[in-house]
């Protein structure tokens, strides 16, 4: 054990050098105990908070311009102050339904520290005046969901969740809620519809986003599990301290879930801002590059809704504008990184398969598109592909998200990268998030796809009879 | 239906020409009133939007750029501006109905829907006129029913959410759901739960493609074959309705979108009773009595076939036989409500201006006096479920027995700021949407009701604890109230409703709706087929010198309902009956009178449609026309007017019951000097003092009707109308404590005629059972299922039992006219209400 390495207790998480605001606790094996969360300045944060005002936490968590890591990388201190005034009561929504392809940084933190994102939770209610707090956990999470429902009874056990928290006025009861495994409920309109007991489909907003009308009509703030986890160390350590880290419009860390054809693949924490991909992806206090004897061919930057990136785009600090001015987006945070070896047909097939089988249904060009896409994307695979079958493809891709969809530039076809996000005939972006992989891959690899279609094996037909 | 918030006008331009839209109006509305129709699939106007097809996206800049929203979710806000010709747009709906088709199997020549299937006539419109799928399309097992009456074909199914959400949203039974996600997303139902909605066939008319059918209608016709008329449904709430008709026989029947009454919804008994017009058992020729070589003979043993000529001489030389042996008073006439209002008007010009008898009734012992119910201020449907107002329900269950009044009042419980008291003896289908549920004491709703007005609300008042009667209180408060009254059993006597009506009358601000069974009640009791009343809603009293002017005759004194005729069969003195379409012997509270009254009865003449028990028993039986088979005018529970239209020719030589009593008056040498139901219906206008104003014209002009009586005072020469008048109240009958009190209520499904005449209703109609409180079932050891002996004063019946929370204790309820027991056999018409004892076999 030791700094630069994965723990044996921690699978997939790789304890490197530098700041940690999220993953402080990781290296202990008993992290997600509320004895060594205590011991270790668990609930700190709560009890700073409960000294001082609500509106200054608010204003803490404003002035520390928290970022959102579910995906949209929208201020937390800014959304906070969306909900109608007057209108009660309100709850806090934890988003723990993390299932986008490439991302398992919030089950980590879940897994190894509840008690941090329970004290985030708190510390959020707390700001805003909430007294019912929901913790949605994607279905496939049993030990996460075990480990917060353990943390949760000892929370409510040592007065820390429940009515009068430590001899306070605050009074916050915190739901767990087990999903049923559905990635469009990691959409926060779908997310309220399940947890209200309907089928997870997305409600369209505008005109009404979930801070107006939410769970159960109610103004409802939805915040993902790393952003509420940040804040105990935010109230501990002040704005300035969290400031200090990473870039002016990006401070703090963040956490990136590294995966593919790299030496160390893992969950990193790393300065938000200021740190390229090329400084993740080849730095020896991370992934220490390609695997041996191969190079890089492209990489996902956000997970799998986003557009690729390719080796020129290495340059790119890890911050949500110039990562969208590029083409793409950070997402939440998930590099998936391919070499050489990769057939760009399969690995486009990969992914859209996955959206085609979770889509939810609702929209029809979501729910028949992207199966369609899926099936050419196959026939092209089995060799049984159609010379007009790639321009029907981006065809398809335009019905879903019509007009030019954001890549990453591409110099060698003299085109510009159009920025995040995209248009779309669906309400909500799981459709469009099909199209990032196929327009990725026909723009940067349209040899591949000829390739394979023009090099289609005839079935042979055996001619009998006279 | 999304109405306008306020009338606030907001100014939108649509494909470069400003357009007015109301703030609030969704914008595919907007555009589809100012003559833009934005294709769509998922919207409809009765229910909430919700944004699944993305057929109606339009380019639409709201100041932030134009970009593609989805014009059904969309309300319009000022400046808007709208292209819905745009080559986004286009490209849009090029790319969704091409999605669209991709998976929809091209079985249109075999699928009902082709020819009036929205997704065909939008790709003819919309689409892009070829596919580039090539793919195997997605199969499922084809089709399979979801209920008794519907079949879902999933492979057909756009996943539209239409028929969810009207399962869910508009009838309240959420049995139909999408199951699976992606592209195998699909409705369906769950795992041993059919679709058992009374209102399923909703679905089906509102379903965009062929992936709904109904078996009544499954590969009966093609749609440009069908002829179809706007009509009204003979139903209490006069639901509109297009008639379809191919080779002279009607096919199907569709709601129409009124505002007034349906909403464009019908309950599934309404909607395939079609079925039992083209029944083989339809009477299609006179009958009398003769011998068994098929010899018409007056004392025959059988019904023979014959001509009209021969029937209409015998049954007026009946009526002749008995108008010289005992009077006018010695012919009655019983039933009429389910006739057109012209054909009541005739047949009450017939019988108190022919023949000169007020022996005349068309309810059967369980309606309420005409004298009550047209003279009560009436209300509109729309104007009781308006925000702000309560009603008050005093009936049987709604959703039992008046479906689509049961879905406005769930839409307005749902959506609306209504209040709903229920003083009904037991709980309606309503269930939780009840404000207040103060399910009065058979017998004591009368002392409830005036408990409830005048404040008395601090102790227990007819089984109604002081907690419900100060919420009642309440609820009525500073409201407009509107009554919905009618007969909730017929094991309570009309007595203490009067009493309750006669309460209520004292609220400051209150209004009626009389519901009552049967499907022309409202125009029989109009039009005077009830004793001591005249066309019109006046009595003899004082409309007797303006009809006698009119007629030549009228009687002079008052005569007797149902039940006094059937006594008066039975001792000898009533000795002509004449059944309207009645059938007492099953539909008549006491069987037993009903039988020994027919059996008296020297000669009986039924008009019917079907031979029903009474009509087998009859002397003479003269076949009449039924729905759709004749023309004339409906009044619902508001008084309004609206038309019913002629579809198809009444089978053989079956005829409109106008022109038998037409027939019936010139062979007793009479000439009523009527021609045609216009005729009718020009002297109704002319005569009824409720009708003044009404113009055959201006009725069939009206889209939603014409609601009686005119607000002008066209009528200001004519005699009175009735007034209400308080009687004595009821006393109230003290409670047994060893009994149960016995309600018989009704269900949608029964062993009624058309019902039974209808082949995929038929076999819905349950067993009768009791049900009772759990905790009075425990008290006396029975279980679910077990079969009791129910005792009355008057006999006692077997049947098996059920255990319903929804039954207040001291309560047994015991449904009419289903098979395994008859409740009639224990109810005492004398007695104000019955009580039964049960005990385990």
């Amino acid at each position: 054990m030791g700094v630069n390495s994965y723990l044996a207790h921690a699978p997939g998480y790789v304890d490197n050098e530098g700041p940690k605001i999220v993953t402080g606790r990781f290296v202990h094996e008993d992290s997600h105990t509320l004895a060594r969360s205590l011991a270790t300045g668990g609930y700190d944060g709560l009890k700073r908070a409960l000294e001082q005002s609500p509106t200054s936490i608010h204003d803490i968590v404003r002035d520390a311009t928290l970022l959102g890591r579910g995906g949209a990388g929208f201020p937390a201190g800014v959304k906070w102050g969306f909900c109608p005034p007057g209108v009660w009561p309100r709850y806090l929504v934890v988003n723990g339904d993390e299932s986008e392809p490439g991302t398992y940084k919030d089950r980590l933190l879940m897994q190894r520290d509840p008690h941090q994102l329970i004290e985030g939770s708190l510390i959020a209610c707390y700001a805003l005046g909430l007294s019912q707090c929901f913790l949605y956990v994607r279905g496939e999470m049993a030990l996460a969901q075990e480990r917060i429902a353990i943390a949760l009874n000892e929370a409510y056990d040592a007065g820390l969740v429940g009515t009068n928290i430590l001899g306070t006025d605050l009074s916050v009861d915190i739901v767990l809620h087990w999903g049923a495994g559905a990635y469009i409920v990691g959409e926060e309109t779908a997310l309220i519809e399940s947890l209200e007991g309907n089928r997870g489909m997305p409600r369209l907003k505008p005109p009404f986003f979930p801070a107006a009308i939410g769970l159960y009509g109610k103004p409802t703030i939805v915040n993902n599990v790393e952003t509420l986890a940040n804040l105990p160390w935010i109230i501990n350590n002040g704005a300035a301290a969290y400031k200090a880290f990473g870039s002016e419009t990006s401070p703090g860390t963040r956490m990136f879930a590294v995966s593919g054809h790299v030496k160390r693949p893992g969950v990193y924490e790393v300065e938000h801002g200021t740190t390229t991909f090329r400084e993740l992806l080849y730095g020896d206090n991370y992934c220490q590059g390609i695997r041996a004897g191969h190079e890089l061919k492209m990489f996902i930057p956000g997970g799998g809704s986003a557009p690729w990136f390719f080796p020129e785009q290495l340059d790119l600090p890890l911050e949500a504008r110039p990562v969208g001015a590029a083409g793409s987006m950070l997402g939440s945070g998930a590099i998936v990184v391919m070499d050489e070896t990769t057939d760009a047909v399969k690995a486009c097939l990969r992914v859209v398969r996955f959206f085609a089988r979770e889509s939810c249904g609702k929209c029809t060009p979501c729910r028949e598109g992207t199966s369609w896409e899926e099936t050419i994307l196959q026939r092209i695979h089995d060799g049984l592909g159609r010379p007009g079958d790639i321009d029907m493809l981006l065809d398809i891709a335009d019905n879903i998200s019509p007009g030019p969809y954001p890549t990453a530039a591409d110099e060698a076809n003299g085109l510009d990268a159009v920025p995040f996000p995209p248009k779309q005939t669906t309400i909500c972006p799981l459709g469009p998030s099909s199209v990032a992989p196929i327009t990725s891959a026909i723009r940067r690899f349209r040899h591949e796809f000829e390739a394979k279609i023009t090099a289609r094996e005839l079935i042979p037909v055996e001619a009998t009879g006279p | 239906m999304t109405a306008p918030t306020d009338a606030d006008v907001v100014p939108v331009t649509v494909n470069g020409v400003e357009v007015e839209a109301n703030a609030g109006e969704l914008l595919i509305d907007a555009c589809e009133r100012n003559g833009v129709y934005i294709p769509r699939f998922c919207h409809h106007p009765r229910m909430k939007p919700v944004g699944m097809c993305r057929m109606c996206l339009v380019e639409v800049d709201a100041g932030r750029g134009a970009s593609l929203q989805p014009s059904c979710m969309l309300p319009c806000t000022p400046g808007m501006i709208v292209d819905t010709e745009s080559d986004l747009t286009k490209k849009a709906q090029d790319g969704v109905l091409e999605f669209l088709l991709i998976n929809h199997p091209l079985d249109c020549p075999v699928c009902d829907k082709g020819g009036e299937c929205p997704l065909q006539d939008q790709t003819m419109a919309y689409g892009p006129g070829e596919s580039r799928f090539v793919e195997e399309k997605r199969h499922y097992e084809k089709p399979i029913p979801i209920s008794d009456t519907v079949y879902l074909d999933r492979e057909r199914c756009i996943l539209c959410d239409r028929c969810t959400r009207f399962a869910s949203e508009v009838a309240g039974d959420p049995l139909i759901h999408f199951q699976d996600r992606g592209s195998q997303t699909q409705v369906n139902t769950f795992p041993d739960e059919p679709f058992a909605s009374y209102f399923s066939g909703n679905t089906v008319q509102i379903c965009p493609v062929g992936a709904l059918t109904a078996k009544p209608y499954r590969f009966k016709a093609r749609p440009w074959d069908l002829e179809e008329v706007d009509s009204t449904f003979p139903n209490p709430m006069g639901d509109r309705v297009n008639v379809q008709s191919s080779r002279d026989r009607v096919l199907r029947i569709q709601g129409v979108d009124s505002d007034a009454t349906n909403w464009g919804w019908l309950t599934d008994r309404d909607r395939f009773s079609f079925e039992a017009l083209s029944h083989d058992q339809r009477l299609v020729t006179p009958l009398v009595r003769g011998d068994s070589l098929g010899n018409a003979t007056d004392d025959g043993d059988e019904l023979v076939a014959t001509s009209w000529a021969v029937a209409v001489e015998r049954a007026a030389s009946a009526i002749t036989a008995s108008l010289e042996a005992g009077g006018a008073e010695s012919i009655g006439v019983i039933g009429g409500a389910n006739l057109t209002t012209e054909a009541q008007y005739v047949w009450a010009k017939l019988a108190k201006g022919v023949i000169g008898t007020d022996n005349v009734d068309a309810q059967l012992g369980d309606g309420l006096p005409a004298q009550v119910v047209t003279a009560l201020p009436r209300n509109t449907i729309s104007d009781a479920m308006a925000p702000g107002s309560a009603v008050v329900l005093l009936v049987d269950d709604p959703k039992e027995q008046f479906g689509t009044l049961f879905l406005r009042l769930r839409h307005a419980a749902v959506e609306g700021d209504i209040t709903i008291v229920e003083l009904s003896p037991i709980a309606s289908g309503l269930g939780s949407l009840v404000t207040v549920g103060a399910h009065a004491r058979p017998g004591d709703v009368g002392a409830v009701a005036r408990a409830i007005v005048d404040g008395r609300t601090d102790v227990e008042v007819g089984g109604v604890e002081p907690a419900e009667l100060q919420a009642a209180a309440a609820a009525l408060a500073a409201r407009a109230v509107t009554v919905i009254v009618g007969r909730p059993s017929v094991a309570e006597q009309a007595g203490p409703i009067i009493d309750a009506i006669a309460a209520f009358t004292e609220l400051e601000s209150v209004s009626f709706l009389p519901l009552l069974r049967r499907g022309n009640i409202s125009g029989a009791l109009d039009m005077g087929l009830t004793p001591g009343m005249l066309p019109g809603r006046t009595t003899l009293a004082e409309g007797g010198e303006w009809y006698r002017a009119a007629w030549g005759t009228v009687p002079a004194d008052s005569g007797l309902d149902t039940a006094g005729m059937l006594e008066a069969a039975v001792d000898g003195s009533l000795t002509t009956l004449v059944l309207l379409g009645a059938d007492p012997l099953a539909d008549f509270p006491d069987a037993d009178l009903a039988s020994r009254g027919l059996a008296a009865c020297r000669t009986v003449i039924a008009v019917d449609i079907f031979a029903s028990s009474s009509v087998a028993n009859a002397d003479v039986v003269l076949p009449a026309a039924g729905f759709a088979e004749g023309a004339g005018t409906h009044t619902n529970l508001e008084g309004r007017l609206s038309p019913l239209m002629q579809k198809v020719n009444p089978p053989g030589t079956a005829r409109a019951d106008w022109l038998i009593a037409a027939e019936l008056a010139w062979a007793l040498r009479a000439d009523l000097g009527i021609e045609s139901p216009e005729s009718a219906w020009a002297e109704i206008e002319r005569l009824a003092p409720s009708h003044a104003g009404a113009t055959v014209e201006q009725v069939r002009a009206a889209h939603d009707g014409l609601v009686i009586p005119r607000p002008d005072d066209a009528g200001a020469d004519r005699p009175a109308m009735v007034s209400f008048s308080a009687p004595v109240p009821t006393e109230i009958v003290p409670v047994d404590g060893y009994a149960l009190r016995l309600v018989a209520d009704r269900r949608l499904y029964d062993q009624g005629t058309i019902v039974q005449h209808c082949a995929s209703m038929a076999h819905q109609s349950d067993l009768a059972r009791i049900s009772m409180h759990p905790l009075d079932a425990a008290a006396l050891g029975v279980r679910d299922g077990d079969l009791v002996r129910v005792t009355s004063a008057r006999a006692s019946i077997e049947l098996p039992a059920r255990p319903d929370r929804c039954v207040p204790r001291g309560r047994a309820v015991i449904p009419l006219n289903r098979a395994g027991a008859d409740v009639r056999a224990l109810i005492d018409l004398a007695t104000v209400v019955t009580d039964v004892r049960v005990a385990t076999l």
